[in-house]
């Protein structure tokens, strides 16, 4: 009892943050939002207006980002779950990834400008600053569809090489269906820190303020991460209420671009039994 | 795919010297015998008689274990299994029931149509074909028909272990192995099981792996006892259990003093 109790309250001051981030956030931003604050550009040096041009280019990141790096990790994932013996070199991959997951993101924005901005000669831009994201958010997409691929009994694999599939044979139409939930959740997470993420992306693809949209992967754009940084704390005589509206905006966006997954993965999670 | 049943041919086993160790453990020692077409030849013996791994050899499925070690010779149908380049062509000819039902989180019908889709076959009406064939043959068809889109690992265990066979059967198996497929089951299913072991007879050729030494008397037409990895005694079924055996270890293990 006493730990229910203890346990319980514990779960309480977790909830507590999230709570008063968005309250507040609705409480001082909600006011902002329009169709006109969401649609239109900045105008008075991005004192006024709207915030599109940084929607728009934080939905280009994340889904450019998303496209790298969920086929890479998914197919990293299959490799080190189902085909990889364990040996020195699958050992020193899995703590490659673990080291990668605890670099610092400015490091990765470092990494960026110096392998996609330089050397590939991507120049700043989308593709520059996603592949950027997609890197930092990797060990993401892999350690969680690893884990749901490792959770499927390792009699169902059996059975299939013992029907005479091969081990491809076995991952696509047994293993995978039922790992799949897996790799929603590290979409969902990579989505949320890909979304919110601005170190990475201010020196690889993300402008200060553009008068234009983005047109393709080549161009610059801005973000609503950087806008945040950018509205908090660059612009003088700046309302009070903007920058709630624009980290309302970006909380908004996550989960609108999550629930599309966590819908997905409940769906799979209520058929999927054994 | 219908007529192919009755001209379809069964396999024949010739075993010579085979040895078999996980590491440095041994498992298994010098096991030599013939497994000849359309038996039932039943393997007796106590936990760790290395009953499993032999079988594990005999599909190959040690090429899936990178600590088994295998030594000897293993001739189906005249070839030698160790030389054998597609071993996935191999596996099919073999059907595996396991001691614990495994249900594939697929429907009851996907179950059944998952081997002969791996073997090629695509069109609906054949795989229907196939699908009832195969369920009616379990003893299965009955109770599932009407829910064929139904999870298999939703199935009760003995359900599941008639899907295991229906599912097995769907490969049109040369040689069908059963490593104690009664283990989880109950002893009315295992009795109907047993009456459908007797009717594929005919067909294929079994090994029956069996904890259960009357079970091996009811349906084996010879079998082996193993024990502590090598194998003591082969012979006619009926012989081993009414005196004929050769080997007082094999008397007192039919007769039930130890295992």
């Amino acid at each position: 009892m006493l730990f229910r109790i203890l346990f319980g309250f514990m779960t309480a001051t977790l909830v507590l943050p999230v709570v008063l981030i968005l309250g507040t956030l609705i409480y001082k931003g909600g006011p902002m939002i329009s169709v006109d604050f969401l649609f239109t550009n900045p105008v008075q040096g991005m004192t006024a207006g709207g915030i599109f041009p940084a929607l728009l280019g934080t939905v280009w990141l994340v889904l450019v980002a998303l496209l790298i790096s969920v086929p890479l990790g998914v197919a990293a994932a299959i490799y080190l779950s189902e085909y990889a013996a364990d040996n020195w070199f699958t050992r020193a991959i899995n703590l490659a990834i673990i080291n990668l997951a605890g670099v610092p993101s400015i490091v990765h924005a470092l990494f960026g400008v110096g392998a996609f901005v330089i050397f590939f000669g991507f120049g700043t831009s989308i593709l520059a600053a996603s592949l950027t994201l997609a890197v930092m958010t990797l060990p993401v997409v892999i350690v969680a569809t690893r884990e749901s691929l490792q959770a499927v009994p390792y009699a169902f694999r059996e059975a299939c090489w013992n029907m005479g599939a091969t081990r491809w044979q076995t991952i696509r139409r047994v293993v995978l269906p039922n790992a799949i939930t897996g790799v929603l959740t590290g979409v969902i997470l990579e989505v949320s820190r890909t979304a919110g993420e601005t170190a990475p992306i201010m020196f690889t693809g993300a402008a200060f303020f553009l008068p234009f949209l983005p047109q393709g992967v080549f161009d610059q754009t801005m973000a609503l991460s950087l806008h945040l940084f950018v509205v908090s704390t660059q612009v003088p005589g700046m309302p009070e209420q903007l920058p709630f509206g624009v980290a309302l905006v970006l909380v908004g966006l996550v989960l609108l671009m999550n629930s599309f997954s966590i819908a997905l993965r409940m769906y799979l999670r209520g058929k999927k039994k054994w | 795919m219908v007529a192919a049943v009755e001209t379809r041919s069964a396999a024949s086993l010739e075993i010579s010297d085979l040895s078999i160790s996980y590491g440095d453990t041994p498992a298994l020692s010098g096991v030599s015998l013939s497994i000849k077409e359309r038996e039932i030849f039943g393997i007796i013996g106590p936990a760790n008689a290395g009953k499993t791994s032999f079988l594990k050899v005999l599909n190959r499925m040690d090429f899936f274990d990178s600590k088994m070690r295998v030594a000897g010779e293993v001739l189906f149908n005249g070839r030698d299994i160790r030389k054998v380049r597609n071993i996935y062509g191999l596996r099919r000819k073999i059907g595996v029931v396991f001691p614990l039902p495994v249900g594939l989180p697929l429907s009851v019908y996907d179950n059944v149509a998952l081997a002969p889709r791996l073997a090629g076959i695509k069109n609906k009406a054949d795989l229907n074909v196939i699908v009832e064939r195969c369920l009616t043959r379990a003893a299965l068809w009955d109770e599932v028909k009407d829910r064929l889109d139904s999870l298999g690992s939703l199935l009760s265990g003995g359900q599941q272990q008639r899907l295991t066979i229906a599912r097995a059967l769907s490969q049109e198996p040369e040689l069908l192995i059963l490593d104690e497929f009664s283990i989880a089951i109950d002893p009315v299913t295992t009795m109907r099981i047993e009456e459908v072991l007797k009717e594929l007879k005919d067909e294929m050729t079994i090994i029956l792996v069996t904890n259960l030494v009357q079970q091996a008397r009811r349906l084996a037409d010879r079998t082996a006892f193993f024990l502590g990895g090598s194998c003591v005694e082969i012979g006619i079924t009926e012989d081993l259990f009414t005196g004929g055996q050769t080997d007082d270890r094999t008397r007192d293990y039919v007769m039930g003093r130890f295992g």
